[in-house]
């Protein structure tokens, strides 16, 4: 077995300088790496390039990022909830790029999977094609978008052990799995490392060989972004 | 007199048919999960990575690990399964869900929609609105008629820039269900109680009208 643990998450980040490309892994505040992001703001780490679906709110993920101006450029589907981000963009002090998010997803599993680029219909005659190749296969015209190139992948799951085999939970799966060995190295945090043999290899989500830092986070929050529920009876 | 959202949606239900798979985008598509007849079998779908989410929780059973596209807390019903966005919208890129219904600020006569951007407002992204409608083949636009100046939605070419070209299938409004034809929208059914010249006048594009257009069955 190879193994992947590494101490903490400071360990786990080590060689992360300023001005690199991270994949960071969630969808709005669900699957968030939240002891890498904490790391990331207590390192100062700045002019960073981020590809996440969201940019997280105010303060919490990658708006606590966004707060402390560490971030250069922001690629993401939907930055909705963020009223930092959107006084920085109006400022024209962060740089935006929206890209529709089975794109965003694919673009990175291009890269995870060693493509160079894809063609997808998403966003064809739209402001989103602007000065890409279109090529129309059986009638139908797409988009050529090429693979991301990102230096950090940093994802969450529920669980891994320590060969960095991942598990992920309901939702909270997300983003994170294309992400994993779609960066020279993903880092991977768990709710819960375990020891080889644990884990059912027929449970793996992602095998650990996409994975080259694996910790479990000290502690999560998991905060619910849009708590709603309905009336018993 | 014109339908409300809930009267909307009802009417959209109607198109949800036994064996679906169903994209469901924010807003009134929302609603529309509440008025689908219980004796068919059809599995919401949302992007975010669920087939089969159910209704929102109960108070105390809320899991920040199970979320809908519009990150609220929902639940998952017997069958449903989870997966990552990549091979979500590989499922709706490769055509395999079946029915998508968004809401839409502008729909052009020849099935251009446009849903995502006003200029000089702050942009929050498109999310997957143009995965969904680059790929489905079945788009059913729901939305009002007018917009809140009172100017119509249905034009003869979208204004704002666009989510995707030549893509909607179907509108279901307040006042009417139209079809998006090669000639025009075409008027299939009136709101109960609203008139042909009523949805005439709320339409800029081109309307076709042929024969007795029959009312709305909710």
């Amino acid at each position: 077995m190879i193994t992947k643990t590494v101490t903490d998450v400071g360990a786990a980040l080590e060689g992360l300088q300023d001005g690199m490309t991270l994949m960071v892994g969630g969808f709005g505040l669900s699957g968030i790496p939240e002891n890498a992001i904490a790391e990331l703001v207590r390192l100062n780490v700045r002019d960073l390039t981020c590809i996440s679906n969201n940019a997280g709110v105010d303060d919490f993920g990658l708006g606590l990022l966004l707060q402390k101006k560490q971030i250069k450029k922001m690629i993401a589907s939907y930055v909705g909830e963020n009223a930092e981000f959107e006084r920085q963009m109006l400022q024209g002090e962060l740089e935006v790029e929206l890209t529709p998010q089975g794109t965003l997803a694919t673009k990175c599993e291009a890269a995870q999977r060693g493509f160079p680029a894809i063609y997808t219909p998403a966003g064809y005659g739209t402001e989103v094609a602007q000065g890409k190749e279109t090529r129309e296969f059986n009638g139908k015209m797409y988009v050529l978008e090429e693979a991301y190139k990102a230096d950090f992948a940093i994802v969450k799951a529920w669980k891994g052990d320590e060969a960095g085999n991942l598990i992920f939970k309901g939702t909270a799966r997300n983003f994170n799995p294309v992400m994993c060995g779609a960066a020279k190295i993903t880092v991977a945090e768990v709710e819960e490392l375990v020891k080889p043999g644990e884990l059912d290899p027929n449970h793996i989500h992602i095998p650990g060989i996409f994975v080259q830092r694996i910790f479990q986070g000290a502690q999560y929050e998991k905060r619910i972004e849009k708590r709603t529920v309905r009336e018993k009876n | 007199m014109s339908l409300d959202k809930n009267g909307i949606a009802k009417r959209i239900a109607k198109e949800v048919k036994n064996g679906y798979y169903v994209n469901l985008g924010i807003g009134i598509p929302t609603l529309v999960a509440n008025f689908v007849r219980d004796d068919i079998e059809v599995e919401f779908q949302s992007e975010n990575g669920i087939l089969g989410m159910g209704p929102f929780p109960f108070e105390g059973e809320e899991d920040a690990d199970l979320i809908n596209a519009g990150k609220q807390t929902i639940t998952a019903l017997p069958g449903a399964s989870f997966f990552d966005s990549g091979m979500s919208f590989g499922m709706i890129r490769g055509q395999h869900v079946d029915l998508t219904i968004l809401g839409a600020m502008e729909v052009a006569e020849n099935g251009d929609i446009a849903n995502w951007k006003i200029p000089g407002k702050m942009v929050k992204g498109m999310g997957g609105a143009m995965d969904l409608v680059a790929s489905a083949e079945n788009i059913i636009v729901a939305m009002m008629h007018t917009n809140r100046e009172g100017e119509s939605k249905l034009l003869k070419r979208c204004t704002l820039p666009l989510t995707g070209v030549g893509c909607v299938t179907k509108i279901v409004t307040n006042l009417a269900v139209l079809e998006v034809t090669p000639e025009g929208f075409k008027l299939l059914e009136r709101a109960p109680g609203v008139s042909v010249e009523q949805i005439q006048e709320a339409t800029e594009g081109r309307l076709i009208v042929e024969g007795e257009i029959p009312e709305m069955e909710l």
